[in-house]
């Protein structure tokens, strides 16, 4: 019991991570209906950046949480930069191109991106000074660092406060309206320019700071870490229904769950065949069953209110 | 303080860059016996690869700098093979760290007419590479793969000077069973040639020991989350985890092992014996404990002039197989010297016959081109340092051996 709690809790950190990345391709999607391949390198750049801001200003002898808002912003605004310039660049000339045109692009910006940070931080791993002490905490039997809690607590605030967002506030109306129908939401007084940008401004933004978490969590970074990342995080955004921003954050804490539970039970249960290695293999498992099942996607739906 | 490093940096710059400059413009700087036979000089290709970028690239790069020092080394020696002047030249391919690539360099250097290779540093790069080298004739010295079938193949061309996984394995295990008591293992590879090679190793050895293995789990050289299996194996409870892999796995693993709770004590082989390891594990680091093939680097018999030299011309600490790389390149020139040619068919025969005193201690081979006799001396983390914890040789049943006494001077040249 102690052993499935701890799984349990692995999984959710891992999986708000990975919901937290899904929400940048889920947004975009359901606006643009582009698959932004950039996005898993975007979150790269974001945990690079907050690398070294955390390297040089610990060294400097910042105090910690001063380090480590310091370090989100530098993160957040170098991100939010990249992702809007990316739009303007390498997407808004192609919105009315045939829908291959964008995605191979995203691609392109994807592999730039990766070997620019190659050219920045060098091909190697590099090691995240460790800033906040390690505190234990202990629910139900299972292990939990504080740095695991309040990655899961503020990764459930995020998604919290942009699914209110999106419901709430007139620039969420106007994000939906974009997505419902473009020319429309032209005629009716929204610059959807404005909105797309700022899709990315936010999705950028929660990417970065998903990269942030990531270096604190496993303490290093890696100029090719977004692309596992971006896999992982786009078939979460799959899972739940790419479009859908609650989808993704089902899809993301899902796919985290069942991956750790695979490598924790698939030994076991197929008495030693398949080993913790196969883990991936099970969660694109799923991925298909649910496809095959549902293909819009657990909580994709018919066309109405998504974004 | 920090100022002084900095201005000897910049002058051992200044220095590489003008010594550089003066090999590849004028003939060989020619320090004293200058004069003879000016026109008589053979220029000799040796090939070094192994990963130059990637996630190994410190360990990569570390080896082909070895075998730029050995090169050096041999140039200022003006060495003559059969009567004529030799110049040496390197070579240096990367490899990435990946078997298909190691095939296309493998066939790039063979193109180039490499007398010798040193390389690869991988044994999944080893191996599929050792097949082209073996077609083309040309010897070939790898510096640290340790995958036992690299020289099983029945080539005649290949050599190691690292003690193989059948050695460190083994080793391993009578350790974990012998001198740190454990009862019962957790064992976790990351699916590569050499990771589940020096974990079947062991795996093997331990279970003759009474010690119970709880556990066997695998996970890949790209993963950096390890929670699942961790949290699997602590609930088996065991005394020590196993781990077969590389640094950028071992680091976050242990640092995962304490974050869970996990008491049991880590262990694991030469790909995670590396300042890195500590680097990017921190703190958790402390008590990790990991075999590597060869003495302490500052107990090999040349291991102390070695380390300062190359402090000196590249400004940066041995990584790790810097001296094999080193010692693969002497063990070539001392067969050519004797051979009295730097033809590959002529000197190869000589190679299997080294008998020669290197930088790592005495080099020779069996008839399968394995290192004769390779000590193996596991190290644990302490206060942020790698220190050595005992010395083994794997044919000498597991009993611990001093440490030979350091003799500098007569391992050089």
């Amino acid at each position: 019991m102690e052993i499935f709690a701890q799984q349990l809790v692995n999984g959710l950190v891992l999986g708000s991570i990975y919901a937290l990345v899904a929400l940048g391709y889920t947004m975009v999607y359901g606006i643009l209906g582009l698959i932004n391949f950039a996005h898993g390198d975007i979150t790269m750049v974001g945990a690079l950046v907050s690398l070294t801001a955390v390297q040089l200003l610990a060294a400097a002898g910042v105090p910690a949480p001063v380090v480590l808002v310091l370090a989100g912003g530098a993160a957040v605004m170098v991100c939010v930069i990249l992702g809007v310039s990316i739009e303007r660049i390498a997407y808004r000339p192609l919105r009315r191109a045939p829908r291959l045109a964008p995605l191979i692009t995203a691609i392109g910006i994807s592999i730039l991106l990766q070997y620019s940070a190659a050219l920045i931080w060098g091909k190697q791993y590099i090691a995240m000074p460790e800033i906040i002490a390690p505190t234990r905490i202990t629910i139900a039997g299972a292990q939990l660092t504080g740095l695991q809690a309040t990655i899961f607590l503020l990764a459930c605030v995020i998604m919290a406060g942009l699914l209110w967002f999106i419901k709430a506030s007139r620039m969420g109306r106007a994000m939906r309206a974009t997505e419902q129908n473009p020319d429309v939401a032209g005629l009716m007084g929204v610059n959807t320019d404005t909105v797309i940008a700022f899709t990315f401004v936010l999705g950028s933004a929660i990417g970065a700071i998903a990269g942030l978490m990531i270096v604190l969590y496993y303490g290093l970074g890696h100029y090719f870490m977004g692309f596992m990342l971006g896999l992982k995080a786009f078939t979460a955004a799959v899972l739940g229904g790419i479009g859908n921003v609650a989808g993704a954050v089902l899809g993301g804490l899902l796919l985290g769950v069942i991956e750790s539970l695979a490598a924790g039970y698939i030994g076991d249960l197929t008495g030693g065949v398949l080993g913790s290695n196969y883990r991936d293999i099970f969660a694109f498992l799923v991925l298909v069953l649910v496809l095959v099942l549902k293909p819009s996607g657990l909580m994709g739906q018919h066309s109405g209110d998504r974004a | 303080m920090h100022k002084h490093t900095l201005r000897h940096a910049t002058a051992a710059l200044i220095a590489a860059v003008v010594l550089a400059g003066c090999g590849k413009e004028a003939p060989p700087p020619a320090p004293k016996a200058a004069a003879p036979q000016p026109a008589e000089t053979l220029t000799v290709k040796i090939g070094a690869a192994s990963p130059l970028t990637g996630s190994q690239a410190h360990i990569g790069i570390d080896i082909r700098n070895g075998v730029q020092l050995a090169i050096d080394d041999a140039n200022a020696a003006n060495i003559e093979i059969g009567g004529k002047k030799v110049k040496f030249e390197m070579v240096a391919e990367d490899d990435e760290a990946n078997p298909t690539k190691a095939t296309t360099v493998a066939q790039k250097l063979a193109d180039a007419k490499v007398a010798a290779v040193v390389g690869h540093f991988n044994s999944g790069a080893s191996i599929p590479a050792s097949k082209i080298y073996s077609d083309a004739g040309i010897p070939q010295i790898s510096p640290s793969s340790t995958n036992p079938k690299y020289t099983q193949q029945g080539f005649k061309t290949t050599f190691r000077v690292v003690a193989h996984d059948d050695q460190q394995g083994p080793t391993l295990a009578r350790f974990a069973a012998k001198t740190l008591q454990a009862k019962s293992v957790a064992v976790i590879d990351d699916s590569t040639a050499y990771g589940q090679g020096l974990a079947d190793a062991f795996e093997n050895t331990i279970k003759g020991q009474d010690v119970k293995i709880v556990a066997r789990e695998h996970t890949t050289d790209k993963d950096t989350d390890f929670k699942a299996i961790l949290t699997k194996i602590k609930g088996k409870k065991p005394d020590l985890i196993m781990f077969g892999g590389i640094d950028p796995q071992a680091a976050p693993m242990i640092k995962q092992m304490k974050e869970l709770g996990i008491k049991a004590r880590f262990i694991g082989g030469d790909g995670m014996q590396t300042p890195n390891f500590i680097k990017l594990a921190g703190d958790a680091s402390d008590g990790a404990m990991a075999s590597i093939p060869g003495l302490p680097k500052d107990q090999m018999p040349g291991g102390k002039a070695f380390l300062e030299k190359y402090k000196a011309k590249f400004n940066q600490e041995v990584e790790l197989f810097a001296p094999m790389g080193y010692d693969a390149v002497m063990v070539f020139i001392d067969a050519m010297k004797r051979a009295g040619s730097p033809d590959p068919a002529k000197f190869l025969p000589e190679v299997g016959k080294t008998n020669y005193q290197g930088v790592i201690g005495p080099i020779a081979f069996d008839d399968k081109g394995d290192l004769k006799n390779g000590p193996i001396t596991i190290y644990v983390v302490k206060g942020g340092k790698w220190e050595p914890l005992e010395t083994v040789k794997p044919d000498a049943d597991a009993g611990p051996a001093a440490a030979p006494a350091p003799a500098p001077e007569t391992a050089k040249k």
